[in-house]
């Protein structure tokens, strides 16, 4: 007897889950298959135990630095195994939850292995049981995983992947990270103000290279006066894992390629990542694929009738939240075709996924950088105001980063907006918001925004690019 | 006082349309009863008249825009007297028109998108507020682009930036900026691989059909009764009776007397000609005959109403009427919505046999395939006959087999005995 379903979701992270919580309130039976746990690598290895730690790093900087405001922290040392124990506690408690959401909304959760043994057919194994499935659609949310190179694999002792690296056994000495996104930028801070010694790697020619390049400058720049050695346009060729350490060979494109080789105690690998589309079926129902990643229209659609595809798997940018979204577009086209829910869908737009990287100081962004603005042919008028200038920066004694935003010169179409600096990732929003209600700069100038705030530069930003900043 | 001119309704159900065409243009005088407009609906082309008298001052809806809900302002007459420039002024005067936003820039713009243009005004004149986000807007005075002239993708029909990228100037021949995602009938499916393709757009007939079939093929459980019927007789008295019928113009068609002889069948087993409604089935107590009628675009089944009890004059004269309108795309709602079953005829292309999907919520609908001399065997011998085989195809909710094999006896029955059908 197989179970019938109008809808499997393959994978259970922030776009499977919210995939299937979205189908089922419209209506459609639903079933989600997870291999590990509930929650996915978001909640349980990525977004959100890494903001744990961050948490634990940002208080430790600011019991370093109590003399700064009238505090005294003597003696102040950290327990990396509760560190890590309240990284995993949280996980867990989320993990719990997403159990709950499932229930709530009737899905039912298969554990195990899923493949897709046919069209609307998957199979899952787990301890050698095979359960069968039906269902007239199948949204693959399987997600990605840490990269590997030849020359550069995780052995999870001395060389790690992110995995690895939030769940310490040891604290490194002396750390290497290579790649400078997101993840390695956001490990790199936490190790940093943990007490390591850290060096980062990236082989372009400046740091976080998906952000405005004025953004990376200041990064580089900040992460540098707290002590960090940031190498550009370099590589790393070769890591010799000892039981001692790691001896990398390490290579400076700006000095004539000239090959250093240094001891680090531990080395993270944060090269970008790898879409999990390997063994769940689809080679053989031929679904069309770029380098791994599964290729899908607007909807989330593949070219294969009744298999869906949302997320990591689906290719950049590698965003929970950008899941979650496809997840929701997905599961209401699939409801609306049915006829089930009298839902409207709306198409998936890439150009509105803010970005947010968790590192001291803190980057988020939307839209287009200035520079990618300007090959789009757009006249761009720019704004920049820095935290200097706010006084809530100041009085939180964090008076580092800015606010850049860029304008089509000619419609007043808000382009992009970047910024770095203290909690900009909960400031962002404000412009994603502004960029899809299409908002122009002259609503934007004409919002009032509250004193004394953080967002108040987001105000003085826009003024700035028409000539009318206020306070600088 | 200026008139306004609103979408009809041009059924009871009717809820948005699509403004084909104008027939008239700013400056046209027009009186009572002059058509003015054709209005596209799920299924049909029809024409507006004007009610009043008076010349056209303002259209305010472009040719070809797609889902217009009933009661949209889409022109405006002026009375003798008045100026054509009077039409809008009132109206805009009586409601504060959407602000164009106003840009406090120090210095200044390139191409200043706060002045708004003469024709970025426009959306102020038929008074209802257009949803649109601040750019759009913006975009639309700096094109002198209407508005009003352009259906939104947006939340509730917002009109967005994306809307605008397809529209046109107003001055140029406006088209509609892309149609609003209605309820598509099947998912948009990628196109194959490496085959050069050209994307032709659905019309309404077509969304419907799909729509339809689909709905039908996968929740109508079919079942299918095919058979041969012998059409000698019938031929032969189609011949004598266009005869006596050729002093008075009609001709009758094979299909007439098919479709006379279905919808008696359907009296004489009313188990068949049923609705199958959830918790009830529904039995009709009258025959209408829905006649699939092949078009450019589509299919539509114009209605025979109670063909059970209509002379075969009266189902030939009404057809000929009903299909040639229903080619023109000019018939009314209440001319091809409904029915209690189905026809489907493709003898006229050689088609032996064919299994039709059945029109939902009707229970049946009978493939009608070519008469053809064919070896048939007559009271024990081989001979040579004029031989059609028919398909039932039946909603198995509702009707059992045994009840459609005795329509099914009984359509065969009044075909080779045909003067049944005149008794």
């Amino acid at each position: 007897m197989t179970d019938t379903y109008d809808l499997i979701v393959l994978g259970s992270g922030p776009g499977g889950y919210v995939a299937a919580i979205r189908a089922a309130q419209l209506g459609l039976k639903v079933a989600i298959v997870e291999r590990e746990k509930l929650g996915g690598i978001c909640l349980n290895w990525g977004c959100i135990p890494t903001k744990a730690l961050l948490r634990t790093s940002e208080i430790k900087h600011y019991m370093d630095h109590a003399g700064d405001y009238g505090l005294s922290a003597k003696d102040v040392s950290f327990d990396l195994k509760k560190v890590v124990e309240r990284s995993r506690g949280v996980a867990k408690q989320l993990n719990q939850g997403i159990g709950h959401l499932m229930k709530k909304n009737k899905i039912a959760v298969v554990e195990g292995e899923g493949a897709i043994t046919a069209k609307g057919k998957l199979s899952v194994k787990k301890d050698g049981k095979t359960t069968d499935l039906a269902a007239r659609n199948i949204i693959v949310a399987t997600g990605a995983r840490a990269r590997e190179l030849p020359h550069l694999k995780a052995d999870g002792k001395r060389v790690w992947t992110y995995r690895h690296a939030m769940t310490p056994s040891e604290m490194p000495t002396k750390l290497l990270v290579i790649g400078s996104g997101a993840i390695g930028v956001e490990f790199a801070s936490f190790y940093k103000d943990l007490g390591a010694d850290v060096t980062v790697v990236e082989m372009l020619d400046r740091i976080v290279p998906v952000e405005d390049a004025d953004v990376s400058d200041f990064a580089m720049k900040a992460f540098k006066k707290q002590g960090m050695d940031i190498r550009v346009s370099t590589a790393v060729e070769k890591i010799d894992v000892s039981a001692k350490g790691v001896k990398a060979s390490i290579k400076d494109a700006k000095g004539k390629g000239k090959v250093t080789v240094e001891d680090y105690s531990h080395v993270i690998l944060a090269i970008g990542i790898a879409p999990n589309s390997e063994n769940i079926g689809l080679e053989a129902l031929g679904v069309k694929t770029d380098r791994g990643h599964l290729v899908t229209d607007e909807w989330g659609k593949t070219n294969v009738e009744g298999i869906w595809g949302i997320g990591d798997v689906c290719g950049a940018p590698w965003l929970a939240h950008k899941a979650s979204h496809e997840g929701v577009v997905a599961a209401e086209k699939i409801a609306e075709t049915m006829g089930k829910g009298n839902v409207h869908a709306h198409p998936m737009d890439k150009s509105n996924i803010p970005g947010c990287t968790y590192a001291r100081p803190q980057i988020a962004s939307v839209g287009l950088t200035e520079a990618k603005a300007k090959d789009a042919g757009h006249k761009v008028k720019v704004g920049k105001f820095p935290f200097i200038g706010n006084g809530k920066a100041i009085a939180l004694g964090e008076a580092e980063g800015f606010v850049k935003t860029v304008f089509d010169a000619e419609t007043g179409e808000l382009l992009g907006a970047h910024m770095v600096g203290a909690e900009v990732t909960e400031l962002i929003q404000g412009y994603v918001v502004a960029r899809q209600l299409e908002t122009t700069e002259a609503e934007l100038m004409q919002t009032i925004f509250a004193h004394p705030t953080l967002s108040e530069m987001m105000h003085e930003s826009v003024l700035d690019a028409y000539g009318r900043a206020l306070h600088y | 006082m200026p008139i306004d001119i609103t979408m009809p309704a041009l059924s009871p159900t009717m809820e948005v349309g699509t403004l084909a065409k104008w027939l008239v243009k700013t400056g046209d005088k027009v009186a009572p009863g002059d058509l003015i407009a054709e209005i596209e609906t799920d299924k049909a082309t029809m024409e507006v008249e004007a009610i009043d008298e008076g010349t056209v001052a303002k259209i305010l809806i472009a040719e070809g825009t797609e889902d217009v809900p009933v009661g949209q302002l889409i022109a405006v007459l002026v009375e003798d007297g008045e100026s054509v420039d009077d039409a809008a002024t009132p109206k805009a005067k009586a409601k504060t028109p959407p602000k164009a936003p106003t840009t406090p820039t120090v210095e200044p713009v390139t191409a200043p998108p706060a002045t708004p243009s003469p024709k970025a005004a426009i959306p102020a004149s038929n008074g209802k507020r257009i949803k649109a986000s601040p750019l759009a807007k913006r975009l639309a005075a700096a094109k002198g682009v209407d508005l009003a002239g352009i259906s939104g993708s947006g939340p509730n029909g917002r009109i967005v930036k994306a809307d605008l990228d397809s529209a046109k100037p107003a001055a140029a021949a406006p088209k509609p900026a892309a149609a609003p995602a209605a309820a598509p009938a099947a998912p948009a499916a990628m196109p194959p691989a490496d085959a050069p393709y050209e994307a032709v757009k659905l019309s309404n007939v077509r969304k419907i059909t799909a729509r339809r079939l689909t709905e039908s093929k996968q929740s109508v459980p079919h079942i299918y009764m095919t058979l041969d019927v012998q059409l000698d007789k019938l031929l032969k008295l189609r011949g004598e009776l266009n005869v006596s019928l050729e002093s008075r113009g009609i001709k009758l068609s094979v299909n007439d007397l098919i479709i006379k002889a279905q919808a008696l069948a359907l009296q004489e087993v009313p188990k068949c000609n049923v609705q199958f409604a959830g918790t009830a089935v529904y039995e009709y107590s009258r025959v209408d005959i829905s006649v699939a009628v092949a078009l450019e675009g589509g299919l539509i089944t114009p209605i025979i109403r109670d063909a059970a009890n209509k002379r075969l004059s009266e189902i030939a004269t009404e057809m000929k009427d009903l299909a040639a309108r229903a080619r023109e795309g000019k018939l009314k709602p209440d001319e091809y919505m409904g029915g209690t079953a189905s026809i489907s005829n493709l003898g006229m292309y050689g088609i032996k046999q064919f299994d039709a999907v059945i029109n939902p919520p009707q229970a049946m609908i009978l493939a009608v395939g070519a008469g053809e001399k064919r070896p048939f065997v007559i009271d024990g011998a081989l001979s040579v006959a004029t031989v059609m085989s028919v398909t039932g195809s039946f909603d198995h909710r509702a009707i059992d087999g045994a009840p459609a094999a005795e329509f099914m006896a009984a359509f065969k029955r009044l075909v080779e005995n045909p003067l049944g059908m005149l008794a």
